[in-house]
């Protein structure tokens, strides 16, 4: 009994031990890599892929994709630079509005919140399979991105939303401060909200969920939608550490995500996983990509890494699930 | 060949499918064997074919004992299985299809597709079937299609075949075909194992027949010695005890109400799935619905929960108030509950734990979690339930049949419900966690819930209802009050007409 919880525990914390270790080996290898600036900025580097990552664990926990979320974040990250530089001109009605700073970042946020709700939408009431309703947003959403900014980076946005990507407060950086939020949010939201019981459960057993009374179609809709806003953070905090929103920005930033979510223990299938397991995941290709830079490793070898480590992952999971 | 099982035995978790099974089929002849879901049949197929290696006891061939790893060497060994649901590669031709696996090559090590396409030619000529090797499966008719699998079997010159209720979605002219074509088998000496629901093609065809029942079996003999109703009896059993029942404190007012309930055919226009079904629960009352498997029962009940809200007409009262549910919050929401028949796909998630299941239904779905509230709950029903689990945080994986059963049950009792469904509660659940769940519904009976307790099995039905329902061919066609029916007036209103 004693036994199989330690089991169990160790199963549990296999990922954290292998952040642990592999912390480990590259502060043996680099005495750059255990210093204060060096880990903050591995903090901020993964700041935005933690966002997408988090959207992108509820949406695979019930068993979909989201693969839209890199254009999305595009997308919502130039309407962000657009509304702050430019404002938004309604030109028959002669109408022209002014954005501050925060108005763009909601401006952004609602833009995300929209194209993800579309996903859902088409996911449920055409009952398209995920991974092709996201891939059709994935060109959409990149194509907007590309009208809207004419494929020219819209830059200088000033010091407000240089402070978003670049600032400390409290000594940590805002990026920082502001994936730490979105993380306790949805920590929350999954283990303590009847939402977050839903989602498991749709992963878990869909039929059974619909026949307890669950509105399956309105939970799979708010998740997309929510995944969508989620990338859109993860665009405005893109967009502030460049002071510049750029038209190809969060390329094949969707695989990252998805990769983190993988490597942190949730399955592809459904029903089983965690949002702090994926938090684990993102540190863990964070460091590996950043102790690779400071070991001069080549970032053609850095992407051969990246996968070994997916690999890995899943590999040791397979095994585990095989001993239930 | 002759092809002998002896004492096989199989266990899953929390069941055992096959319990000493002994059955022997004979060269010449067809061997059906008959069973209710969950008997045994697909398990026993499934270690004759090789797909579960591990088992007890022995499988025989012409007296030699073989223990296949793989579906392969079944194969090898000269058994060929025909499944219910066909193995095609429907974009695949006919011949590509007959050798797959075991292509045959030219000379230059290249497909020899001219040898391939006569070779298919030659037997699709043996099978009556007049169509060109190269045209490809998903243009050919269901009936077609299994010509096509008996002639894969004919291919590997298999000397055993087995169907898999083969018949269940062929026309009449094609069953006529495939029965002729049985019967050339059968005089070329080779052994079939048939299985099927229908009796009428049973005793049309089998020679031999062996019934299982909850893993054991429950005959075996020669069809012309036997009858119909002799074989759905043992189908369905009658080795539960039948007890004096405790008459419920049955009220006469009628909780729910139905009429004139029709359900159309998903995909077949103008084919009606149910038809003129009304009837009264009263409160307190336990309505028993019998029938045989395809009569429509679940069916009905998944109509009233709402599940077919865009082919299905019918009245519907739920204490004097009408109502049409479009889906199952809706139905929940007005005192229904519905303890489906697979409680693994339908009723419970199995990788969350019992807690998580009882509250599913009842969760606010706005607000924040109560873990305490949620545990409180989960733990009095566990008591008052009897479910056994060392903690109620156990996965529901991890529970034997009978008590996911429970579990399942305590969740849809968490809603406080009016009207409990239960379609087949205690389908693949030992006589022990059986007797446990009698007991239990009829104590909420008692406590005034009225069920509609739908069951394959006579001495259930008996054991329990205050009254009896009989369907067949989505109608009903009997109504007996507790004390009046008996086994034989039941079966007889259950056979299609």
């Amino acid at each position: 009994m004693n036994l199989t919880f330690n089991h169990q525990l160790l199963r549990k914390s296999q990922s954290l031990i292998a952040l642990f270790l592999l912390c480990l080996l590259i502060a043996l290898l680099s005495d750059k890599f255990l210093t204060t600036a060096n880990l903050w900025n591995v903090l901020r580097q993964i700041s935005v892929n933690v966002c997408i990552a988090v959207g992108m664990t509820l949406v695979v926990l019930m068993a979909g994709i989201d693969l839209s979320v890199g254009s999305v974040l595009a997308f919502s990250g130039a309407v962000c630079a657009g509304l702050i530089k430019f404002g938004f001109a309604f030109e028959s009605l002669d109408l022209f509005v002014g954005f501050t700073v925060l108005g763009g970042i909601l401006g952004a946020m609602l833009v995300g919140l929209l194209l993800g709700l579309f996903n859902g939408w088409v996911i449920t009431k055409f009952v398209v399979p995920p991974f092709v309703a996201t891939l059709a947003m994935l060109t959409i959403a990149r194509g907007l991105t590309m009208l809207y900014t004419k494929g020219i980076p819209i830059s200088n946005l000033g010091p407000g939303l240089e402070f978003i990507g670049s600032g400390w407060f409290l000594g940590i950086p805002v990026p920082v401060w502001i994936s730490l939020i979105v993380v306790l949010v949805f920590v929350f939201i999954s283990r303590k909200t009847a939402f977050g019981r839903y989602i498991y459960a749709i992963g878990g057993n869909e039929k059974a969920a619909f026949l307890s009374g669950i509105n399956i179609k309105r939970i799979k809709i708010a998740v997309y939608g929510l995944a969508g806003m989620l990338a859109a953070i993860g665009g405005v905090l893109v967009t502030a550490r460049l002071n510049s929103a750029q038209p190809n920005a969060g390329m094949s930033y969707e695989l990252d995500a998805i990769a983190a979510v993988v490597i942190g223990g949730t399955s592809l299938s459904g029903g089983v996983g965690t949002v702090t397991g994926t938090v684990i995941g993102a540190a863990i290709i964070g460091v590996l990509n950043n102790g690779l830079v400071l070991l001069n490793v080549s970032p053609f070898w850095q992407q051969v890494a990246k996968g070994v480590v997916i690999l890995l992952a899943v590999i040791v999971d397979k095994m585990n699930r095989k001993e239930e | 060949m002759l092809l002998e099982a002896r004492n096989i035995s199989k266990s899953f978790p929390g069941v055992k499918a096959l319990d000493d099974v002994s059955l022997t089929f004979y060269p010449g002849q067809v061997n059906v064997i008959l069973g209710e879901n969950g008997a045994g049949k697909s398990t026993l197929l499934k270690i004759l074919t090789g797909v579960y290696p591990q088992y007890e006891g022995d499988i025989r061939l012409d007296g030699e004992v073989v223990r296949f790893s793989s579906i392969r060497e079944a194969q090898d060994a000269g058994i060929a299985i025909i499944h219910q649901e066909l193995n095609l590669i429907p974009h695949l031709t006919i011949s590509e299809n007959l050798f797959l696996g075991r292509e045959l090559h030219n000379a230059l090590g290249l497909l020899d597709e001219a040898e391939m396409n006569r070779q298919t030619q030659a037997i699709l000529g043996k099978l009556q079937l007049d169509i060109s090797p190269q045209t490809r499966v998903r243009r050919l008719k269901v009936g077609e299609q299994q010509l096509v699998e008996i002639a894969k079997a004919l291919l590997t010159n298999a000397a055993i075949i087995l169907m898999d209720e083969p018949t269940s979605a062929l026309s009449d002219a094609e069953i006529n075909n495939l029965h002729r074509i049985i019967r050339e088998l059968k005089q070329a000496g080779k052994t079939i194992v048939y299985i099927s629901h229908k009796m009428e093609e049973l005793f049309r065809i089998a020679d031999q027949y062996t019934v299982l029942r909850d893993g054991v079996t429950a005959g075996n003999g020669a069809m012309e010695h036997t009858t119909e109703q002799a074989l759905i009896r043992m189908m369905v059993g009658r080795d539960v005890q039948i007890e004096a029942k405790t008459l419920a404190t049955s009220g006469e007012d009628a909780v729910l109400k139905v009429s004139d309930l029709q359900l159309r055919h998903p995909y077949v226009k103008k084919r009606l799935v149910l038809q003129d079904i009304s009837f009264v629960l009263k409160k307190g009352e336990i309505l028993g619905i019998f029938g045989l498997m395809g009569a429509g029962r679940t069916e009905m009940l998944e109509t009233l929960f709402g599940l077919h809200p865009g082919r299905s007409d019918y009245q519907l009262e739920i204490e004097g108030r009408s109502f049409q549910f479009k889906s199952p919050q809706a139905a929940i929401r007005q005192g229904l509950a519905f303890v489906t028949e697979d409680r693994k796909s339908e009723g419970l998630v199995l990788g969350m734990d019992i807690v998580s299941n009882i509250s599913l239904p009842t969760l606010n779905r706005t607000s924040i979690l109560q873990g305490a509230r949620e545990k409180n709950l989960a733990r009095s029903y566990v008591d008052q339930l009897a479910i056994k689990t060392p903690s109620e945080h156990q996965l529901c994986r991890n529970l034997s049949g009978g008590n996911q059963q429970k579990v399942v049950l305590a969740k849809w009792l968490s809603t406080q419900p009016k009207i409990l469904f239960m379609d087949e509660p205690t389908r693949g659940i030992d006589i022990k966690a059986k007797h446990e769940l009698y007991e239990l519904i009829k104590t909420l009976a008692g406590e005034g819930l009225s069920i509609l307790l739908v069951s394959s099995e006579i001495p259930e039905i008996l054991t329990l209802s205050d009254r009896i329902l009989v369907m067949a061919e989505g109608r009903l066609t009997a109504s007996f009050s507790a004390a009046e029916a008996n086994e034989d007036q039941l079966l007889k209103a259950a056979l299609p007409a």
